[in-house]
């Protein structure tokens, strides 16, 4: 009977804080709209100045990227996360939430499912863009859901790992350099050009990280409508990412004297 | 209600940052309903105290209990018996002042919170400031609004760490004025300060902690009975004017700065003291160029209180 209302209240508390962080978003439209532009400005300048030159191997270049381009499109999201946690950890009211009877990891937890709203407005808005630009996917209701499933996995372990180097930066402006690391990477993979184009060192690089088989897992279920053997390393990759980051950032959270 | 039942009760409080003591075995008694004021210069620890009783940090020894909880082992049930309002406006910069109390109440399962959000808008004078941006707000309203959203949990206790550094004077009144109603409703008041003035006007104990270690504690009226009240400085227009006035005013503490011809002379502040002084100086037809009356900084009262310790030793 206790546990049932201390996880009530954990709940609740967990509502308010989303809600909080919601209308702190509204309140900070630039970064909302940064974090639209940036992708949508590079999925263009790739599609109309490099695409002619790229050869991907007979799929349309637009096809091509726009799984990279939505990793992307979520990496700036998550910069956004990571500087309102480093705002938060530096004002008086992060003291006032820990000294307060709430649920401790509310204040994270609150901003890591409005990452995940942040993350579904530009990534809708994104896909909506390709359409128009001649992106064709061949996926069906059931391939949409898959994609959608492992791109909320991908949002909340890239969103909980910019609530870490939130919690860890000095600054704001050192907190903002996650979008170096979440823009970079999907260069380094196979987001953009075939990784058989790149030299060895850096082919080994992108054929082994993360953001690799994601990317081709979404490509080959929006294309051909097919899952292929990316689909178990990707899932884990993001599960694992989820799991550390989040008992990372609660760890730091907790011990970390403001 | 009992006036003399402890509230908090702290002993022998340690706590380093780096290796750098900064608290050296604090501790003091604080009676419920009553107000107690820290006083202390920048770096004396007063921040650090209010952090390990407002369980945000841990201390290295010692022991602390609020309402007979302990502050690290039941940090949970101390967090539902007080209010921290920090040394810079805990509020949230880009809500409204209401959207802020709302939030607070929320945070503390207020079923009535949308009408204790109008309540307290209205009691903290920031009625017409509801509905907008706290970004907008002046230093005062922010502190205002800060402590109108302590005072959503109704806690028993409420830490203000240094409530009115930065303020106006108008806006440092009407925080003082706050503040004893606070107390005077029964909520237990801990306060920190580097104005000697304000813990004198609101505390009924005041404990002065100077490098981590308290070395004074008790009402202000006993508290001045220790520490020199002011001194006033007198120039005059000649040496042998100096030693005229000196050798009248014998009975008091008297410093001689020759080459600037003026003297100090310590007083209790009282008006008697001075018109005396004054008295025997105009009477023995001495001319004094100028007079200046200066109240005691707090760096005399450390001073005179670290000296008075060392005596004693």
């Amino acid at each position: 009977m206790k546990d049932s209302i201390r996880i009530e209240r954990a709940v609740l508390d967990v509502a308010t804080m989303f809600k909080r962080c919601l209308l702190l978003s509204l309140r900070s439209l630039d970064a909302l709209f940064t974090s639209i532009a940036q992708p949508i400005l590079l999925m263009l300048l790739f599609v109309y100045v490099f695409g002619g030159a790229v050869d991907v191997g007979g799929m349309s270049y637009v096809n091509y990227i726009v799984p990279g381009v939505i990793l992307q499109c979520i990496g700036q999201c998550a910069t956004t996360t990571a500087i309102s946690i480093n705002n938060d950890m530096k004002r008086g009211i992060i003291d006032r939430f820990r000294s307060m009877p709430i649920a401790k990891s509310s204040v994270l937890t609150g901003h890591a499912l409005s990452a995940v709203v942040r993350n579904i407005v530009t990534t809708s808005l994104v896909i909506g863009l390709a359409l128009l630009i001649g992106f064709r996917p061949a996926a069906g209701i059931v391939q949409w859901f898959i994609i959608i499933g492992i791109l909320l996995l991908f949002m909340l372990a890239i969103t909980w790992i910019s609530i870490i180097f939130g919690l860890i930066a000095n600054s704001a402006e050192s907190a903002s350099s996650f979008a170096v690391v979440t823009i970079v990477l999907p260069y380094l993979s196979s987001g953009f050009v075939t990784t058989e184009t790149m030299p060895a060192a850096l082919r080994v690089f992108a054929e082994n990280q993360p953001m690799t088989p994601i990317i081709e897992t979404i490509r080959s279920l929006l294309m051909n409508a097919t899952m292929d053997a990316n689909f178990l390393p990707a899932i884990m990759w993001c599960v694992g990412m989820l799991v550390v980051a989040y008992i990372g950032a609660v760890m730091i959270y907790q011990h970390k004297a403001s | 209600m009992n006036q003399a039942e402890p509230i908090i009760t702290v002993s022998s409080l340690e706590k380093s940052f780096k290796g750098l003591r900064v608290l050296k075995g604090v501790g003091f008694t604080i009676n419920k309903g009553s107000i107690f004021a820290m006083l202390g210069s920048n770096g004396a620890g007063k921040t650090t105290t209010v952090k390990i009783l407002s369980t945000l940090i841990k201390p290295d020894g010692g022991k602390a209990e609020i309402c007979g909880y302990d502050v690290v082992r039941q940090s949970m049930k101390v967090c539902e018996h007080i209010s921290l309002t920090g040394q810079y406006a805990a509020v949230d910069e880009a809500l409204t002042g209401r959207e802020n109390l709302r939030m607070i109440g929320a945070l503390h399962h207020l079923p009535d919170r949308n009408e204790k959000a109008d309540e307290l808008l209205e009691a903290f004078n920031l009625v017409d400031a509801g509905g907008r941006l706290v970004s907008t707000y002046s230093g005062g309203m922010r502190r205002r609004l800060d402590l109108a959203m302590s005072l959503l949990g109704n806690p028993a206790v409420i830490f203000l760490d240094e409530p009115t550094t930065g303020l106006d004077p108008q806006s440092r009144l009407a925080m003082w004025k706050t503040i004893k109603s606070l107390a005077n409703a029964g909520t237990t008041v801990f306060l920190t300060t580097q104005y000697l003035e304000e813990a004198e006007q609101l505390a009924d104990r005041i404990a002065i902690l100077h490098d981590g270690v308290i070395v004074a504690e008790g009402t202000p009226g006993a508290l001045k009975k220790r520490i020199p009240q002011g001194t006033i400085e007198l120039t005059f227009y000649n040496e042998g004017e100096i030693e005229k006035a000196c050798d009248l005013l014998k009975e008091y503490q008297v410093n001689k700065y020759m080459e600037m011809l003026t003297i100090t002379i310590m007083t209790d502040g009282s008006v008697k003291q001075l018109t005396d002084i004054l008295n025997h100086i105009n009477n023995a037809g001495i001319s004094v160029s100028g007079f200046t009356q200066k109240l005691p900084t707090l760096e005399e009262v450390f001073l005179k209180l670290v000296n008075d310790k060392e005596e004693e030793r």
